[in-house]
């Protein structure tokens, strides 16, 4: 059935159709359920599933993870939500330290199939510790998958593919993009859905390549609309996953294009832009006519709500860097 | 001229904050805690042996060894004897370079036979690095425990058939797993006695063993994890989830250089009346004791009452083989503990009630130096992993990206026929 939901509305539904899906699925977090998540993202999950399986937890974010491990080890698919990116880090431990880890010490005996939502990014006038992207830090640890969904038809399967994942899983959720809608196949099965870990062309065009995730996806397909006014055509590559990155849409885009800029809000000093660059560069150097250009957030904390629009990335910043590319 | 210092230079025992006219903190109780004048400052003590190895009665406890057979009673003399001949076997290995580290579990043995035997079959363990006595008493190859301090693998055993979760380097990071585990086990529970799981785990319900209720969850750590975070969060959460886990605590009085005043102020146990739960604290070097105390907790958490437990106990030796315990603490203090002894002291016990004599203990140490000397041989014979499985198991569902990353590793790394074979001991 074809709906027209939210973002968050499709995270919602998702999850609804991963939890009847298996019973070993549980959904924990701080407020996800009476209230249904700050966001609304578990919104009626308690009233269905009931409190064996939705379960609202002390504020411990360790806790939260740790907990999550172990109801794995006994063979239950624990979600847990992290209530915004900035409350990760006392998480943090672990899921480098255990989550990522487990599997490779047991020498596969054990498996840790977790999923930690994150609502990430700003561009929603919050306060500190509401807006960041931390995504790269958990990119850099080997055994955690990282992903990021952009659209409410990638929410609603990503989050599935996800639950369903033996590996744990790193989910994170553009937040200033929860109310953007779009149609969904709510009963779409997941086997013919594209895999979780696979980027995928959202716009085409031969005259550049934008490369981003997340919130920064639908500001390159503005970006693109706006150049093709210029009569110049961005193709637009929404990388989807993380980590692994799948860059064959990427390398097969700058091979036509020849130029590459890569976008998104976390900072620029050993991001996710730099790895991509250096694997651009490695993989397709003489098919590229200008350096990978990146914009990014400055290598600064997240400041205050009343300077955020002019630390993220916009259109005109994207097009500048466009723009910059085309002169070599 | 040196400047005189007008400071008085603290004493890093003071307490802070005690200097201070208005303090108001509570007295400090003996520290470290030490069992024998234990029943003078705080009851709360359990213990059934004395350090001579007379018994104690004790009308709450002794119910729970009522059942113990003479064969029992041996049975755990032995599993002290052998874990500490094989701790011994390990240090020599060690130190003959055949080990890259070993953590010495010596003076620790009766708290950790005590609490692992009152398991069942069907409990999960949670260990951290220390418990080779409890691995041993949950069925765990002694050469396994002994690959992981080769550095042959990162965690040697199935957690799964023995109920006894790989070795926690990180320490306190087990005690959350515990807890998530112990919330799993409740859930199974509840499902399967309301006919409405379809759960297809087999340890969820009635098992072997004494007791009844569910399985039930048991987590060990020291007294230098008390203060970690996850520790904390862990004992808060089983309360509030009133989870079938039992916090089993250790306390050897030393976190490395570190004695367990500086871990906390207050005996560990009495954290758990704060989280809801109840706290024992027991004469870790003894071997009933703690077997009692153990089996009344677990008893409790099968049926949603988790408890902290605080063995005091000694850790004899070294922190681990790269330590030099010389450097912070006092001889006399060892010999003040070696008077504890715990496998003495049930040695004693055993000898008194007629149950073991001069032939029956030398036969005992033969059977453990014949354990330690085979061990010592398949330690030696232990092959190194292949370098071709550098890349194993670091995701179920293995990214393209890294069989790439192998790939490439192997066409410059010389196949395993080619590799130079190890010196042969």
């Amino acid at each position: 059935m074809r709906s027209t939901l939210t973002l968050a509305k499709a995270l919602n539904t998702g999850l609804r159709t991963a939890m009847a899906a298996d019973d070993k699925v549980v959904v924990m977090g701080e407020d996800v359920g009476r209230l249904g998540g700050v966001f609304r993202i578990t919104e009626g999950l308690l009233a269905d599933f009931g409190e064996a399986r939705v379960i609202d937890t002390p504020l411990a974010e360790s806790a939260i993870i740790g907990t999550a491990i172990g109801m794995a080890m006994r063979g239950f698919r624990p979600v847990c939500e992290i209530q915004f990116d900035g409350f990760v880090y006392p998480a943090f431990d672990q899921i480098v330290t255990q989550l990522a880890k487990i599997h490779y010490r047991t020498r596969g005996r054990v498996r840790v199939p977790v999923t930690v939502r994150i609502p990430f990014g700003g561009g929603i006038g919050a306060v500190e510790h509401h807006s960041e992207s931390p995504e790269a830090y958990f990119c850099h640890t080997a055994g955690l998958k990282v992903v990021a969904c952009s659209s409410p038809t990638d929410a609603h399967t990503m989050i599935q593919q996800a639950v369903a994942a033996d590996d744990p899983v790193i989910f994170f959720e553009p937040k200033r993009r929860y109310w953007e809608k779009g149609d969904v196949e709510t009963d779409e099965p997941l086997a013919g859905a594209i895999p979780l870990h696979t980027s995928r062309v959202v716009r085409t065009g031969d005259d550049a390549t934008l490369v981003a995730y997340g919130p920064m996806v639908r500001t390159c397909l503005d970006a693109a609309t706006a150049m093709a006014d210029e009569g110049r055509e961005l193709e637009v590559i929404d990388l989807r996953t993380l980590s692994p990155l799948d860059l064959t849409p990427v390398l097969a885009s700058v091979r036509r294009t020849g130029r590459c800029v890569v976008v998104h809000e976390a900072p620029s000093n050993v991001s996710l832009s730099a790895e991509i660059a250096a694997r651009v560069s490695e993989a397709a150097f003489y098919s590229l006519e200008a350096p990978v250009l990146r914009v990014t957030g400055y290598d600064t904390p997240y400041p205050p709500a009343r300077l955020e629009e002019h630390y993220l990335p916009d259109v005109d910043r994207v097009l500048d860097a466009v723009d910059r590319s085309f002169q070599y | 001229m040196s400047v005189p210092d007008t400071k008085p230079v603290p004493d890093p025992e003071s307490v802070p904050g005690s200097d201070r006219p208005n303090n108001i903190l509570p007295p400090v109780p003996p520290v470290p805690r030490d069992p024998d004048d234990a029943r003078d400052g705080d009851p709360g003590l359990v213990r059934l042996l004395t350090p001579d190895g007379k018994r104690l009665p004790d009308r709450t406890y002794d119910p729970y060894l009522s059942d113990l057979t003479d064969a029992d009673l041996y049975g755990l003399l032995r599993d002290m004897v052998i874990a500490r001949r094989l701790d011994e076997e390990a240090t020599a290995l060690q130190r003959q370079g055949e080990l890259g580290l070993w953590a010495s579990l010596r003076g620790q043995e009766a708290a950790q036979v005590g609490s692992a035997r009152a398991l069942r079959d069907d409990d999960m363990v949670f260990p951290s690095y220390r418990e080779h006595a409890a691995a041993w008493c949950r069925g765990v190859d002694p050469l396994d425990v002994l690959s992981l301090f080769r550095g042959v693998t990162h965690g040697g055993w199935d957690a799964d058939k023995h109920g006894f979760q790989c070795y926690a380097i990180v320490v306190g990071s087990q005690a959350l797993h515990a807890t998530g585990y112990a919330m799993g086990v409740s859930r199974d529970h509840a499902w399967s006695t309301a006919g409405t799981s379809t759960s297809t785990s087999t340890s969820n319900g009635q098992g072997r063993g004494r007791g009844r209720g569910m399985s039930a969850t048991l987590v060990y750590f020291g007294d230098g994890a008390s203060s970690q975070g996850d520790v904390n969060e862990a004992l808060n959460w089983a309360g509030v989830f009133e989870a079938p886990v039992v916090f089993f605590c250790q306390n050897n009085q030393w976190a490395i250089s570190e004695p367990a005043r500086r871990q906390s102020r207050a005996p560990i146990y009495q954290r758990a009346s704060g989280f809801g739960i109840r706290g024992v604290q027991v004469d870790g070097n003894d071997v009933l004791a703690t077997l009692a105390v153990t089996r009344w907790a677990l008893d409790s958490a099968r049926r949603g009452c988790p408890t902290l437990i605080e063995a005091v106990t000694y850790r004899m030796g070294a922190h681990t083989t790269a330590d030099d315990p010389s450097r912070y603490r006092h001889a006399e203090e060892l010999t003040q503990w070696g008077q504890r002894d715990p496998v003495q002291r049930m040695t004693a016990y055993l000898r008194d009630r007629g149950l073991l004599d001069d032939a029956a203990a030398a036969a005992l140490d033969a059977e453990a130096d014949t354990l330690a000397a085979t061990v010592r041989k398949r330690c030696l014979r232990l092959p190194d992993p292949s370098p071709h499985s550098l890349f194993d198991h670091v995701y179920v569902d293995e990214p393209e990206t890294l069989r790439a990353a192998r790939d490439a590793y192997l066409e410059i790394e010389p196949s395993p026929a080619t590799l130079e074979p190890r010196k042969a001991n």
